[in-house]
């Protein structure tokens, strides 16, 4: 037996989902979270059905790729059952959704679910009475608190046991038309007749052009009709009298509270949030606040009263106290270093074995590990964020921000996810209508920095607080707000040239403020974790064994004492000269991250795992001589970039390096999604992708190098220079250089 | 008093009369409720003064200026 749940976006049918088949599936508070459809078993049943979650819609229109990936999954998989999840407090535009549905001959459950809302504001739903208006079961549940589903579940399993012929709301001038054209389906044997004759009269593109003959006898007919103030335009005309069935229908059904307090509490906050001169500032007081609780060393700035050492504890701080994710990182960082001495230090000294678990699995994997308290703190806010339903807001506060660069407030759904990984994030934007806004998008996502990055910034922050006094936060900070740059920069070239299109509109719901829920953001963080061990364990351990060998080994397969003599050293040497202009291939150790930057291109947690490989090769005896013991990068930092015409360069080489591994290819996993999402459209974008995400990295790393070097040499000149650059960039928009130079590339 | 919607003030509503936009952009406006007919309230324009939020049958709706001014309505202040 197979059960499709299809519903408006937002209404709670992936938690439903969820609370049906016990998955992780992931919950979110804007509507588009599931993008693709899932399925599962509901094993209470004797009958075990399967369940598929269709992406959120609010209409069976031909012009969102969700809404046809559901219409072409009810019409062609023909589920046994259709359970129409509806939002009870929302019940007129949900409705409209379950109108459509009512026409295919598909057996349909509706459950209402939110009920427990509806019944707190003292909204009285007649349940009885809809039953009777749609001719369908209709069963009230609450998908939060598991309330009323294994009613809905024994009443779907007897409607899939009947069946059921399509019905249609439409009625009036328009039923002879209608009974007419779905008798011609009839004759050709084709399913859901009335469906099929609704969409041909809305003159539905797909519909008309898989029955053309169809279409062609009943034009002069639907030419004919009267459809008043609509003048012939039937996709209005049915739309409209669907909602008027509707309204009309609901005054008998519900009967409203007087007054909606819920409705009021979510409009005062949103009051405060979306506030005309506080919106903006909140949204970047709350992003600021989330980085500081994650990563500051100096937590609340309670720095000022403490006196320096005054705590001098490994785990909470020396001169302030650390920020709970510094905290649990601590925490972490102990344990495993504990761990690995347990493991490491059973086996004999010298060995080739030893080399591979102590430098190879532990040094690499260790090194992942260790940053998994942060990445939780970080996704735990931005879960919160979602499931409150603020990052619709977000979306509205910045629309008018990022129509200037070609895409619309919904793009930043997509990107925002980017921002935790770029795989869902570049998956995400099949929620958006336009091809080529979905296509610019794709390009950016790279640009987020996502949680698989975050140990790269936070070992660099680490080092640089500890041996340059430079802020924690800020270094990761500015890696944060230099993709976010770039990222717009991007948008705006891409438009203006490669992509050329308009500014897709934006015409989109605001769900209601909700407290986020406990088991949601619980769930959301115990799969976040799950798959960040899985992927610790399996691709990263792998990756970094072969990593170990081919830094320990030469081509004779014996262990080398300096890891310049091994495979991956000689074989760097070739590619070193490309990054020296960018810093960081210079120096005695710049070859080792010029080999983290290109294992980095498989999976960006590789780029420190190589380097916790090199710090383990370089030995203990040097970094105990280090006063920072324990902070392997700075053996590396002292080595790279080193002196150029008497400055050390070292810092702005790092960032360069920084810059880099922000832009360029995120990860093969990013790679095959954006793959995945460019092959609806054309698929040579893939290859002009990679070249732009690596061309970018390059140019952006550069120009990083020498600004930071010429900041070190003399900062003002530095900034004057920096200045200019600015001016230059925004002076080429203002004027629409990007898109003369594209043009003279077009003529040649 | 006709007008357009991107002309309403915050808390003023009034009564759809037609919709003027073409193809997908009035498809959308439709499925979200937006049909002659129905009761519009402007609620507030976002910080950069686009877009707009309106209540619609019950919900909230975001949408811009440039799309609002295809929804003329019969004000009812």
């Amino acid at each position: 037996m197979k059960f499709a749940l299809a519903g408006n976006p937002n209404s709670g049918k992936t938690t439903l989902f969820n609370a049906l088949t016990g998955s992780t599936a992931h919950v979110g508070n804007w509507p588009g979270v599931t993008i693709d459809k899932r399925t599962g078993v509901y094993r209470k049943a004797a009958e075990r059905p399967e369940i598929i979650d269709l992406p959120g819609i609010y209409s069976l229109s031909p012009y969102s790729p969700e809404e046809i990936v559901s219409r072409n999954f009810l019409l062609d998989e023909k589920p046994d059952c259709i359970i129409n999840i509806i939002d009870a407090t929302n019940l007129e535009r949900n409705l409209y959704l379950t109108t459509q549905l009512l026409e295919l001959d598909i057996p349909i459950v509706a459950a209402l679910n939110m009920t427990d809302v509806t019944d707190k504001n003292g909204d009285r739903i007649d349940v009885a009475q809809l039953e009777k208006a749609l001719g369908i079961p209709v069963v009230k549940i609450s998908a939060l608190k598991g309330s009323g589903i294994d009613g809905l579940m024994e009443r779907s399993v007897k409607a899939a046991r009947s069946s059921r012929a399509g019905a249609s709301v439409l009625g009036g001038s328009l039923s002879a038309l209608l009974e007419e054209t779905a008798e011609l389906y009839r004759r050709e044997k084709v399913g859901s007749p009335l469906f099929h004759a609704v969409k041909l009269i809305e003159n539905d593109g797909p519909e008309v052009g898989k029955y053309p003959k169809i279409a062609e006898r009943i034009r002069p007919k639907r030419d004919a009709a009267d459809t008043g103030i609509f003048e012939g335009d039937f996709e209005g005309y049915i739309a409209d009298a669907r909602y008027k069935r509707i309204a009309a229908e609901l005054q008998s059904v519900l009967k409203k509270a007087e007054k909606n307090a819920a409705l009021t509490r979510s409009d005062k906050i949103d009051r405060v949030l979306t506030h005309k001169i506080w919106g903006i500032p909140i949204f970047l007081a709350i992003m600021l606040a989330v980085f500081h609780i994650t990563f500051s060393e100096d937590f609340l700035f309670l720095g000022v009263f403490f006196g320096e050492g005054s705590f001098d504890s490994a785990i909470f701080g020396a001169d302030a106290i650390n920020s709970p994710g510094v905290i649990l990182f601590n925490l972490m960082e102990l344990f495993t270093s504990w761990l690995g001495g347990l493991i490491g230090g059973g086996l004999p000294e010298g060995t080739w074995y030893a080399g591979l678990v102590n430098d190879g699995l532990l040094g690499g994997v260790f090194a992942v590990l260790s940053f998994m308290p942060q990445i939780l703190v970080l996704f735990l806010f931005l879960s919160v964020l979602e499931d409150s339903g603020y990052m619709a807001r977000v979306a509205f506060i910045m629309d008018r921000a990022f129509r200037r660069f070609g895409l619309s407030g919904k793009a930043f759904m997509p990107l925002i996810m980017c921002f935790g990984c770029g795989v869902p994030g570049i998956m995400a934007t099949r929620t958006l209508e336009n091809e080529k806004e979905r296509t610019r998008t794709i390009f950016l996502a790279p640009f987020f920095s996502c949680g698989a990055k975050l140990p790269i910034w936070a070992a660099f922050a680490g080092a640089f607080a500890y041996y340059k006094g430079i802020n924690a936060e800020l270094t990761v900070f500015s890696m944060y707000v230099l993709g976010i740059a770039i990222a717009i920069i991007s948008a705006f070239f891409l438009k203006n040239t490669v992509i050329k299109g308009e500014t897709p509109p934006f015409i989109m719901e605001l769900p209601a403020y909700r407290l986020p829920q406990l088991k949601n953001t619980a769930l959301h963080l115990w799969q976040k974790l799950k798959n960040y061990v899985v992927r610790a364990g399996t691709i990263i351990a792998g990756a970094t064994v072969v990593i170990w060998a081919l830094t320990s080994l030469d081509f004779s397969f014996r262990l080398v004492e300096d890891g310049g003599d091994s495979m991956m050293g000689l074989i760097s040497r070739f590619f070193t000269w490309i990054f020296v202009p960018l810093g960081f291939g210079m120096g005695e150790n710049g070859w080792k991250f010029v080999v983290a930057t290109f294992t980095g291109l498989l999976a960006k947690e590789v780029v420190v795992a190589t380097m916790g490989i090199f710090a383990g090769m370089d030995g203990d005896e040097a970094l105990e001589l280090e006063d920072g013991a324990g902070n392997p990068l700075w053996l590396m930092l002292i080595g790279v970039g080193g002196v150029l015409g008497g400055l050390d360069v070292s810092v702005p080489a790092m960032f360069a390096f920084m810059a880099f591994n922000l832009l360029s290819v995120p990860c093969m996993a990013a790679v095959a999604a954006a793959r995945g999402e460019f092959k609806s459209g054309k698929g040579h974008w893939l290859g002009k992708a990679i070249i732009y995400w690596i061309a970018t990295a390059y140019i952006v790393a550069l120009a990083v190098f020498w600004l930071g070097t010429l900041f070190v040499a003399s900062w003002w000149l530095g900034l004057l220079v920096f200045l200019a650059l600015t001016a230059a960039i925004v002076l080429a928009v203002r004027f629409r250089i990007f898109g003369k130079i594209a043009g003279i590339f077009k003529r040649s | 008093m006709k007008k357009k919607l991107s002309e309403f003030m915050p808390g003023e509503k009034g009564c759809v009369v037609s919709v003027s936009a073409e193809g997908k952009i009035r498809r959308r406006l439709f499925d979200m409720g937006v049909t002659p007919g129905a009761r519009i309230e402007m609620i507030k324009t976002a910080p950069l003064g686009d877009p707009i939020e309106v209540a619609v049958r019950g919900y909230e709706l975001s949408l811009r200026k440039s799309e609002a001014e295809t929804v003329l309505l019969e004000s009812s202040k």
